[in-house]
């Protein structure tokens, strides 16, 4: 599979994961895309310098072509997809500690349900 | 910069977040369990997702703009903290929009925490967060 197939799948993936897996649904929170437009931008910055300055060079035949500030536009989707898995889990975390130590429980022996 | 490009990238990267856990006090890094077991999903799945990168030739990182240290599969050591940098960048990120704003994240908001609390943080005073709070954070679950 090419860099621009895995990149679309991911985006898929961490999408079923947030609104279905954890059910946190970060992906519909306003606090998720203010987030997500901070650190995109510097996202741009930072891909800018590794790929401007050639640290990571891509093999032309799994890119698509397009590139934004000298990256694939494929790393925009690798990094949404990046960003959100890891603010979904942070979420999903978050959520179960804090409503059972709210409940009184202890959040460390609480046995972890997986869903 | 040579050797050290990648890595000064990532050292800005923890520099330019330090201000949010260290002033506006988001307490990211002082919930480091939770911190750690959010982050490992995100690390395995792009970890994996490199090494297959690097084996099916789709990207490769230069050796002059790096340490040249290669781990198992050919992966970069800064390629490998770069996936628990960024994603320890964007948790700050999403809590200091949450702490200024109040906006709901889904999950309740810990005592202390409410978004009116932002001046008054450092009185500390005992355990009155549990009334407070935005409102709306046990709302959806």
């Amino acid at each position: 599979m090419s860099y621009s197939v895995l990149a679309v799948l991911a985006v898929v993936g961490v999408l079923v994961v947030d609104l279905a897996v954890y059910r946190t649904r970060m992906v519909t929170r306003r606090v998720f895309w203010a987030a997500y437009a901070i650190v995109v931008v510097f996202q741009l910055l930072m891909n800018g310098v590794l790929t401007g300055l050639d640290v990571v060079t891509y093999d032309p035949d799994a890119i698509w072509g397009p590139r934004i500030a000298y990256a694939p536009v494929e790393d925009l989707l690798f990094g949404f997809a990046m960003v959100t898995l890891t603010l979904a889990s942070w979420a999903a975390v978050n959520r179960r500690a804090n409503t059972a130590r709210r409940r009184g429980f202890d959040t460390d022996t609480r046995p972890s349900r997986t869903r | 910069m040579g050797h050290l490009t990648y890595l000064a990238l990532l050292a800005g990267c923890l520099v330019a977040t330090a201000p949010l856990e260290l002033v506006l006090r988001v307490r990211v890094y002082a919930r480091w369990r939770r911190l750690l077991l959010a982050v490992l999903p995100e690390f395995v799945v792009f970890v994996v997702w490199v090494l297959y990168a690097i084996a099916q030739g789709h990207w490769d990182y230069s050796d002059e703009r790096t340490l040249g240290v290669r781990l198992p599969g050919g992966i970069p050591v800064e390629e490998v903290l770069f996936f628990l940098v960024v994603p320890v960048c964007a948790v700050l990120a999403l809590e200091a929009v949450r702490k200024v704003t109040g906006w709901d994240a889904g999950y309740p908001v810990p005592p202390g925490d409410s978004p009116g609390s932002i001046a008054a943080t450092d009185e500390r005073g005992a355990d009155r967060g549990a009334e407070s709070g935005p409102g709306t954070s046990e709302a959806d679950r």
